[in-house]
C-alpha cells in the first residue's frame, strides 16, 4: 500500500529535519563559546543529508537521513579584547566561526521543511481514513 | 455476473492505486527537498492509467527480475504495472544538484490528494448504486 510508505518517508524527513534543527540550536547556543568540550574553539557544525531507501517503497522513492555532521572549516573569528580572560599574547580572542544570520535562515528553512513533512503525514492519514470508510 | 461487478469497480480501483503511488513519489520529492543531488521524480498519469486499463484483464503483470547473486538488487515491484517513473524537468536548478521545486511539488501533492479523494468518492458512488440496485427498493 503506497500511502503507508508516505508515513515512512515523511517520518524520515521529520527526524532528519529535527536533527538539523538540533545542530542549528547547538551552533546558536555556542556562537560565543571560546572553549569547546575538546578544549579547542567551537566550530560551526552542519548536517549532510542523503537519500535512504524505504522498505517496500522501491527504488524510485526514497526517504532522507542525516549521513554525517561536518565541522565548518572557515577561519575562526578573531576579536581584539585584551581584557578577555581567553585573550592571547597579542590581545586577540578567538571566537567560533558561527554566522548567526546564516544559522537563523537555516533554522527557518528546517522548520518549514518539518512543517511540510507533517502536512504530508496528515494528508496521507486523511486519505487512508477515507479509503477505509469506502462502501459504508 | 461477478466479473461484470468487478469490472465496474476496476477503473476507479486502478485510478486509486496509481494516485496512491503518485502520492508516495511526491512525498519522496518533498522529503528530499534539501538533499544534495536528489532529482525529483514523477510519472505521466494519463499514460499509466491508459496502460493499466487497456491491458487484458485490467492488469499487466510486472516482469520479475532475475536474481543470480545475493548482491543483486531485489527490484521490489513497488511501481504499479504500466508506470514509467521519470525524472522531472527542473524549472530552476540549484547549485547543490537538487531539482526539487518545493512550491510545484506541494501544489502537485495537494492536487493529487484531491484527485485521490475524488476517486474514493466515485468508487463510493458506484458501490452505493450497485447496492441500491441489489436491494430493489
Amino acid at each position: 500500500m503506497s500511502l503507508f510508505n508516505v508515513f515512512e518517508i515523511a517520518g524520515s524527513g521529520l527526524s532528519a529535519q529535527s536533527q538539523r534543527l538540533n545542530v542549528v540550536a547547538s551552533n546558536l547556543a555556542n556562537a560565543e563559546s571560546t572553549t569547546g568540550a575538546n578544549g579547542e574553539v567551537y566550530r560551526a557544525r552542519q548536517v549532510v543529508f542523503s537519500t535512504t531507501s524505504v522498505a517496500n517503497a522501491g527504488a524510485e522513492s526514497s526517504g532522507v537521513r542525516v549521513s554525517g555532521v561536518i565541522e565548518d572549516q572557515a577561519p575562526l573569528r578573531r576579536q581584539f579584547d585584551p581584557k578577555h580572560p581567553m585573550a592571547d599574547a597579542q590581545g586577540y580572542v578567538t571566537f567560533p566561526n558561527v554566522n548567526v544570520v546564516e544559522e537563523m535562515v537555516n533554522m527557518i528553512s528546517a522548520s518549514r521543511s518539518y512543517q511540510t513533512n507533517v502536512d504530508m503525514m496528515n494528508t496521507a492519514k486523511n486519505l487512508l481514513l477515507k479509503t477505509l470508510s469506502l462502501g459504508s | 455476473m461477478i466479473g461484470k461487478l468487478d469490472e465496474t469497480l476496476d477503473f476507479q480501483a486502478s485510478a486509486l492505486k496509481l494516485r496512491g503511488y503518485r502520492q508516495q513519489l511526491l512525498a519522496s520529492n518533498l522529503a528530499n527537498a534539501d538533499t544534495p543531488n536528489y532529482k525529483a521524480v514523477d510519472f505521466n498519469f494519463a499514460e499509466s492509467m491508459k496502460a493499466a486499463t487497456s491491458a487484458p484483464g485490467g492488469q499487466v503483470a510486472p516482469a520479475p527480475l532475475q536474481i543470480t547473486s545475493p548482491a543483486h538488487l531485489r527490484g521490489i515491484a513497488s511501481a504499479p504495472p504500466g508506470v514509467r517513473v521519470q525524472f522531472r524537468g527542473a524549472l530552476q536548478t540549484s547549485i547543490d544538484g537538487n531539482s526539487v521545486d518545493l512550491d510545484a511539488e506541494r501544489a502537485q501533492f495537494a492536487d493529487n490528494a484531491v484527485r485521490y479523494e475524488a476517486a474514493v468518492r466515485f468508487l463510493n458512488g458506484q458501490i452505493r448504486d450497485l447496492t441500491t440496485a441489489m436491494k430493489g427498493e
